[in-house]
């Protein structure tokens, strides 16, 4: 009988556990079912090599596209170079102690802060301080700033992977610090530390609240020609399709375009990333 | 020689940059709380606008709160507020034809001034509100000081109306509420939904299944927060509206689930690493002694993966704090006091999302938002602390 | 009769066979050791008694394992019942981040005792057997994971005896042991021998001649002989196993 109840109350938990296991996964898929049933007859060659017409309701993208992409380049120049040296010097250089976990507790604490707060910081700091005004190297900064954390800590992640035996072989034979980070542990960690970068482009094309003051225009046919001006950008130009723009139903169409061509980032740098984990990885065992 | 120079400085780059983050998580506190500050050390008055009485009124100051009850018309005599027992005259530049005549004003207003200036000194009880550039040369009234914003009325206060005239009306405490309870939702819709889902995938689900969730999900975790509130807008938004037959959808409780299912692949994706880091020799002891995989999931796998999923819990509800664009689309951002989940809030991002683009740099209300941030930036802080030195005591 | 008994097993993992046509029968109360070199598949073999195996994907079973005339891998056998009928020590001590007392009475609670007084003389009772009573006695409070490794392995023990199982399997119980903790741990193989039948799965030869009434010497999947632990060590018949056992190779 004991046993009998046992069997029951699993099968009573197991049967609760699948059912809303498929609640979830059912709800997940409908996002992406919705993003592409509906985005899908929006994207054309017109659509994502024009400039937006009629009020936004007509025509393209490309000039949030290439708002998005001027605040990829931008963002991850700065923010790779630093996020990768810092997490070299936190990883190899500092012994266990307080200094490093003060600094580690910084970074962390940095990756908690919400982005409308790096919005106002950005808005500060760049745009009011520094008098870049809007402009692509206000925001560029200010998304550097909000990934930097992501770029240490999947630099890190891939430096305590390398097995330490590469460090001895390599110092034992007389190699200097430097020398053994350069030509023995960098090479072996950079699939993981370009996967990481991969990852945070996705990131960083998403953002919109920390370029809505600091970069971001509502509407701006024209491509820019310096880095101090303003651009459009792919997320600011959905939320305002979606909800202030001059007529938000007849602008669904474009809107729907604009969210798959989001969600098309994440799954092409998601795709990317996976695929050159997996081949260095394969490379890697034979 | 050359080589150690060179060396010395390759070794300087790397060690300035590990502290790029400390320094702008300093610059970041710097520069909210001295913009934030400014919120309790401004005038609460309009700006460019002042506030007189007659020379004869024995009050110096007015505070911001009886400047707005004496305009709303709750305040009526001066006795009220520590003067004597007259009477309120409330006057304001819009009142100006109704006591002169085009002619006494002037054509061009010329004389405005003159007249803003002889009607306070012929009213001993007169309350004025009206612009600084027509203080008269020879003014004979008296300018009333309007005291600033004390944090208790900040943090107290029940009415957002940041362009309110003539006193701005700045208190936090629908945000708050807000706020709390969008997150406090999505994380009570989030948590078991995400946790059974973890524990499936990690213990009972078959291995394949897995494999093609696990990437799925990653997938869903790196979609912009606007996505997701564009969803919200369009399916989430006109259910909630249709179920509990609302005037509006766009309510705190539409928000909650879009910040909920936002949530869920972040949830599910640590918890799910929790879960897996059980060794299991952990498991297999448990099954050994005739336990069910029931029985050791719940005694054995969840203990112990306790602190883990505790982890993505509290991170989660960090997130959902200072989630700004989702929110932001589909709450319907009313500032009056939330009582229900079906009616319209405002959030302590979505407000700042929202008023920051209009305001004035260096005003009262561009501080006021900046003072918005500081808490938000404060509760992550605080959250994220927490979980940083109960991980530390644990890996101890 | 004997009370484990396997017939013509063959196991597999996916495509690889790891066990060929083991026919093997172990007696009541008695020690059973399993020997051979490292992959021969003595473990898989001792994990098929309980079923263990049952837990990774892709493996397969002919043949049959029966215990006391059933075949465990039989129709509508409750693998749960088996496993408490069954106990288990695992080669790394692998207590639960629990308390001392809530690790023995772990098995207890699952299989529905209830009652707070027979929990407590159970729990006292496999304290007792598994020599670790009188180290305890004073902190059953405290976390398990607090004990040395040879007192955390005599506590799993503890743990698997308080379900009172017939069978007690043992994969390599003693191998991250230091020697003092070794060998109370065979002192207490020797005194559970009376009461309950022990097959112990080792990598060291002394410790099977020391512990074993019968030793089954495994190689590459086969069963090369089984015997009483005195001629396999003295007399084996077979030249694989003597070469084993002189240490010739392994």
């Amino acid at each position: 009988m004991m046993i009998g109840n046992k069997k029951l109350t699993q099968s009573i938990f197991f049967w609760l556990f699948r059912i809303m296991s498929t609640v979830v996964v059912l709800v997940l898929l409908t996002i992406l079912y919705f993003v592409f049933s509906r985005g899908i007859s929006t994207i054309s060659w017109d659509f994502l090599t024009k400039a937006p017409e009629d009020g936004m309701v007509k025509g393209g993208i490309f000039p949030a596209i290439i708002g998005t992409l001027y605040l990829i380049g931008g963002s991850l120049l700065f923010a790779f170079p630093i996020g990768v040296f810092s997490a070299i010097y936190m990883h190899e250089y500092i012994k266990k102690g307080k200094i490093k976990s003060f600094l580690q507790l910084m970074t962390n604490n940095l990756a908690g802060v919400p982005s409308i707060v790096f919005g106002l910081f950005g808005m500060a700091l760049f745009v009011n301080k520094l008098k870049f005004g809007d402009s692509i190297i206000a925001g560029s900064l200010t998304l550097g700033l909000l990934v930097l954390p992501v770029i240490i800590r999947t630099t890190e992640e891939a430096l305590k992977a390398v097995d330490d035996n590469y460090r001895m072989a390599s110092y034992a034979m007389g190699a200097s610090k430097l020398y053994t980070i350069k030509k023995i542990i960098l090479p072996i960690a950079l699939p993981d530390i370009i996967t990481g970068l991969i990852l945070s482009i996705g990131r960083v094309s998403g953002e919109t609240a920390p370029i809505l003051f600091t970069v971001a225009a509502y509407f701006l046919p024209k491509l820019p020609h310096s880095i101090y001006d303003q651009v459009m950008a792919l997320p600011y130009h959905l939320y305002v399709l979606a909800t202030s723009g001059t007529n938000i139903e007849e602008a669904r169409p474009v809107a729907f375009g604009t969210a798959l061509v989001l969600v098309m980032i994440v799954l092409v740098t998601n795709l990317i990333a996976n695929g050159v984990r997996a081949y260095y990885h394969s490379k890697y065992k034979k | 020689m050359v080589k150690k120079v060179l060396n010395f400085l390759q070794v300087g780059v790397l060690a300035t940059s590990s502290y790029v983050t400390s320094i702008v998580v300093l610059l970041i506190i710097i520069f909210l709380f001295n913009e934030g500050a400014g919120v309790f050390t401004k005038s609460l008055l309009e700006e460019g606008f002042v506030i007189a009485v007659n020379k004869s009124n024995k009050l110096n100051a007015i505070s911001p709160k009886d400047i707005k009850n004496i305009f709303d018309q709750k305040i009526t005599n001066w006795k009220q507020i520590g003067g004597d027992d007259n009477a309120i005259t409330l006057f304001s530049i819009d009142e100006l034809p109704n006591f002169y005549t085009e002619e006494e004003i002037g054509s061009d207003f010329e004389y405005m001034d003159t007249c803003i200036n002889n009607y306070i000194a012929n009213h001993p009880n007169v309350l004025a509100y009206f612009p600084e550039r027509n203080v008269a040369k020879n003014f004979q009234g008296k300018m009333i000081k309007v005291g600033t914003l004390g944090v208790f009325e900040f943090v107290k206060g029940k009415e957002w109306l940041p362009t309110a005239r003539p006193v701005a009306q700045l208190g936090i405490l629908p945000l708050l509420l807000g706020t709390l309870m969008v997150s406090l939702g999505a994380i009570l819709l989030a948590l078991p939904f995400g946790l059974v889902t973890a524990i499936y995938m990690a213990e009972i689900a078959h291995p394949v299944a897995r494999k093609v969730l696990r990437p799925i999900i990653e997938l869903l975790a790196g979609i912009p927060s606007v996505v997701y509130g564009f969803f919200g807008l369009i399916i989430v938004v006109p259910i909630v509206q249709k179920v509990f037959s609302l005037d509006v959808g766009e309510t705190a409780l539409a928000g909650s689930i879009v910040l909920a299912i936002m949530a869920l692949p972040t949830i599910i994706s640590i918890a799910e690493d929790a879960i897996r880091n059980v060794p299991n020799n952990m498991r297999e002891a448990s099954l050994a002694l005739g336990a069910t995989q029931w029985q050791t999931i719940r005694s054995v796998v969840i203990p112990y993966s306790k602190s883990g999923i505790m982890t993505g819990a509290i991170l989660g509800i960090g997130r959902a704090i200072g989630e700004t664009m989702a929110v932001l689309m589909v709450t319907g951002n009313a500032s009056n006091m939330p009582t229900t989940f079906l009616q319209p809030v405002r959030t302590i991002p979505a407000t700042i999302a929202a008023e920051l683009g209009e305001t004035a740099n260096g005003g009262l209300h561009y501080s006021a938002l900046f003072a918005l941030g500081c808490i938000l930036f404060l509760a992550t802080m605080a959250l994220n602390l927490y979980v940083q030195l109960a991980l530390k005591k644990r890996n101890r | 009769m004997a009370q484990i008994e396997t017939k013509n097993v063959d196991f597999y993992y996916g495509a690889v066979q790891a066990l060929r046509n083991i026919n093997l029968p172990i007696e009541h109360n008695t020690v059973t050791a399993f020997i051979g070199p490292s992959g021969c598949g003595k473990s898989t073999l001792l994990r098929l008694f309980n079923r263990m195996n049952d837990l990774i994907d892709g493996c397969r079973l002919d043949g049959s394992v029966e215990i006391n005339g059933q075949n465990i891998y039989g129709k509508g056998v409750n693998v749960e019942e088996l496993r408490k009928q069954v106990g288990m020590v695992f080669q790394k001590p692998n207590p639960f981040p629990k308390s001392i007392f809530e690790n023995v009475a772990y098995g207890l609670r699952v299989n529905g005792v209830k009652s707070k007084s027979e929990i407590e003389d159970r729990v006292e009772a496999s304290l007792i057997r598994s020599a670790l009573w009188t180290e305890v006695k004073d902190k059953l409070n405290r976390s398990a994971l607090q004990l040395s490794g040879g007192q955390q392995q005599r506590l799993c023990i503890a743990r698997a005896l308080a379900v009172e199982p017939s069978i007690l399997l043992m994969d390599e119980p003693a191998s991250a042991l230091d020697p003092i903790s070794t060998s109370k741990i065979e002192e207490l193989i020797f005194e559970l021998k009376k009461n309950f039948t022990i097959v112990i799965v080792t990598h060291s030869m002394q410790q099977a001649g020391r512990v074993s009434d019968k030793t089954a010497f495994f190689y590459m999947g086969e069963m090369v002989e089984y015997d009483s632990t005195t001629n396999i060590f003295t007399n084996p018949k077979q030249e694989r196993t003597l070469n084993y056992v002189t240490g010739r190779f392994g």
